[in-house]
């Protein structure tokens, strides 16, 4: 059992939260939240992994037969599905600002506050 | 009768689909009316549903996957008495918001409708599941919808930056959520609430579990606007259309509460149960709210920024009253939910009326325009008591329940702060009304800041409706508290829903439960200490109304003295709220680091 897949998962889930802290562009925002939604699915795909598992694919197979855990990987592509909406609506809201502002700095549109 | 919690998800997500797909061909009248029937039908539903649950849990599992041995295979949804009533009160709100919104958002045509009942069908998913991943799912599914709804008028930049602000930061709350299911997922092999807490009760909890119980909270206060994570709020609710903010604001910002309470009684009641460390933490991160966003809502002239504020505040005082974590805390909580959710739409009404009146928002540019507007008047100031929680009016009696839990778990200084902080916002709200509706007061305040003037509405809109919907919202919110029988059946409610073991056993082993107490149909008494602090929360919230209208009466003296202590912190918290995304993110990240860490010192300690 190696921590590698685990620390790996931390260290992106940080470097995603502090891209979108510091980002001074829109689009490289949404980018950066998608980086920090990736640690989730390193952590899922680590946590189901069984060392010498097949695929889980069961049709045809003997029972018994060693297979990582479907449930992480059905968790994974639900999650993808989930922040893909997320994220183009924060494209779309980018375009949106753009056009309205001429800039996609989240600093400059800040003309509401307090 | 466990055919009942789908229906609640299913009504409104195929009306949404219909009203989006037949918009170009069905009639105007014929979508208004389908579309308003399809939200009263769920509100039908689920006090039907609400009335069934009282005996024991009405639990569906999807496509016939029942628990075998205890082990839970399929994905269920479980609706106690809380669950069906928060369902009821959703419905209700969205039902009134979506008859406003008929003629206030003419233009903005169907698919503003049809995202109105996914958000409603995503809140009913959310306050009747049963697993972990489900509750991420409806979360991002009424995320996307109210960030949609929160930028609906992409023709102006004020909307789009407060949904993008919204939108971000409640992603970063979503993906933290995503990764404790993970870790979770891996210490317990389940996903199931009650699962999990079967689970955890066997052997030691460890550092994982807290720190999955840290990520997982956390994800639910960013939705639920708690201080540090609340600075998105003001920002989405002052630009969204006021149905819009009604909606938002009177439910769907409560949802993360009730998410905390689920997650916190089905799975680490067991783990944590001894002891007070865990409700410790959320009861300071709710007085603090309470108080900070009290203190906003003061210093705002944008009546939907300070509505917003108030809206944190009251999130606020209901956490504190599950950080107690005993029944009568949380009963009153719910007491709150109920009250403020219909009182804050009521108040968002309002002001969305006056904005179409008068084409303005700021209260300083409103003053005395709205003389003998009675009926608005009457629903402004009788909103505004029912917030303050004045004796037996509004949320009087969910704060008299949390006062009798912190009495009763020695915590006895809680009740002061918390009834400080819904004076403070109350005392906004009267100030607003004394200066609109009365034309009291100075026409400019320096401490109020810089205008924020939304543009005025061209609408034909059918005034009567609008007005007949806040007097609606407001008085079925004041009365709350005088409800023969209500504050005894939330208590129930909150008995039944504190039984971790009663819920694994209904969900996993069908087992049924005790038969229910007669509860009498008598209105619920408080005792001596709520009504004088009641009363002390109105004279406090008058009196403050009072000096910010008039506050160049004031001594010379007071004033100067008052102003050169004030001044600094009020530039503080002003600065704090910048409404610049990449801060936002940064105090999630604090908050939830801050958090973390106050569990692990008091729980490993």
């Amino acid at each position: 059992m190696s921590y590698l897949p685990y620390a790996v998962a931390a260290w992106i889930c940080l470097v995603g939260i502090a891209g979108v802290a510091t980002s001074r562009n829109l689009i490289h925002l949404a980018i950066c939240l998608t980086v920090m939604q990736s640690s989730s699915y390193v952590l899922l795909l680590s946590v189901g992994y069984v060392k010498h598992g097949k695929a889980p694919i069961f049709k045809g197979t003997k029972l018994g037969t060693t297979a990582v855990d479907p449930v992480v990987q059905a968790l994974t592509l639900t999650d993808i599905v989930v922040s893909v909406a997320v994220i183009a609506l924060i494209l779309g809201l980018a375009l949106d600002a753009h056009r309205l502002s001429g800039t996609v700095d989240p600093d400059r549109l800040a003309d509401i506050s307090g | 009768m466990s055919w009942i919690p789908p229906l609640l998800v299913a009504i409104p997500l195929l009306a949404a689909a219909v009203t989006a797909g037949l918009d170009h061909i069905t009639p105007r009248p014929v979508q208004d009316a389908l579309v308003v029937a399809a939200s009263a039908a769920t509100t039908a539903f689920a006090f039907v549903l609400l009335w069934s649950t009282e005996r024991r849990e009405v639990v569906h599992w999807f496509g016939g996957w029942r628990p075998h041995h205890g082990i839970a295979l399929g994905i269920d949804f479980a609706a106690g008495p809380l669950a069906a009533g928060m369902c009821a009160v959703i419905g209700l709100v969205v039902t009134l918001a979506l008859l406003y919104s008929l003629t206030f958002l003419r233009e903005a045509a169907r698919l503003f409708d049809a995202l109105m009942l996914v958000a409603l069908a995503a809140m009913c998913g959310f306050a009747m599941s049963g697993d972990l991943f489900n509750l991420f799912v409806w979360l991002e599914l009424m995320g996307v919808a109210a960030y949609a709804l929160t930028g609906f008028q992409v023709e102006r930049l004020g909307p789009v930056q407060g949904a993008v602000n919204f939108a971000i930061t409640n992603s970063i709350g979503g993906y933290l959520f995503a990764v404790g299911i993970a870790l979770l997922y891996a210490r317990t092999g389940a996903l199931n609430l009650a699962q999990i807490g079967d689970a955890l009760s066997h052997g030691s909890a460890g550092g994982l579990v807290i720190v999955a119980m840290t990520l997982l909270l956390c994800g639910f206060l960013v939705k639920g606007a708690v201080v540090p994570f609340h600075l998105w709020a003001a920002d989405a609710y002052a630009v969204a259309p006021a149905p819009v903010c009604a909606v938002l604001g009177g439910v769907m910002t409560d949802i993360g509460l009730i998410g905390v309470a689920r997650l916190h009684w089905a799975v680490f009641a067991v783990p944590f149960g001894n002891g007070h460390a865990v409700g410790d933490v959320l009861l300071w991160l709710g007085i603090v709210s309470a108080l900070l966003a009290g203190t906003m809502a003061f210093l705002q002239r944008h009546l939907k920024r300070m509505l917003a504020y108030s809206v944190v505040c009251h999130i606020g005082i209901m956490l504190a009253g599950i950080g107690l974590l005993d029944s009568s805390g949380l009963a009153g909580a719910e007491l709150i939910f109920l009250a403020h959710a219909l009182l804050t739409a009521g108040l968002f009404f309002v002001a969305g009326i006056l904005h179409v009146d008068h084409g303005l928002i700021d209260e300083l540019h409103l003053r005395g325009r709205a003389r003998g507007c009675w009926a608005l008047a009457a629903a402004w100031f009788a909103g505004t008591i029912g917030l303050v929680g004045t004796p037996y009016a509004g949320i009087y009696l969910g704060h008299g329940l949390i006062d009798e839990g912190a009495t009763v778990i020695g915590r006895p200084w809680v009740p002061a702060l918390l009834w400080l902080g819904s004076a403070l916002a109350g005392a906004a709200l009267f100030r607003a009304g004394g200066r609109i509706f009365l034309g009291w007061g100075d026409e400019d305040d320096p401490l109020l800041g810089e205008a924020i003037e939304e543009d005025p509405l061209e609408r034909e809109v059918l005034r009567p409706l609008l007005v007949g919907v806040a007097l609606v919202a407001v008085v079925l919110g004041v009365v709350v508290s005088v409800v023969p029988g209500l504050g005894q059946r939330a208590e129930y409610a909150a008995d039944r829903f504190r039984d971790t073991s009663g819920y694994a056993a209904r969900v996993l082993r069908d087992r049924p439960t005790s038969p229910p107490p007669s509860l009498s149909i008598s209105i619920r008494h408080t005792s001596l200490d709520s009504l004088l602090y009641g009363a002390g929360a109105t004279i406090v919230a008058l009196g403050l109304a009072f000096v910010g209208l008039h506050r160049r009466r004031l001594p010379r003296a007071v004033a100067v003295a008052g102003g050169r202590t004030l001044a600094p912190p009020i530039r503080v918290l002003h600065a704090l709220h910048s409404g610049v995304v990449g801060e936002y993110v940064t105090w999630v990240a604090v908050g939830t680091a801050v958090t973390g860490a106050a569990w692990a010192l008091l729980l490993r300690g």
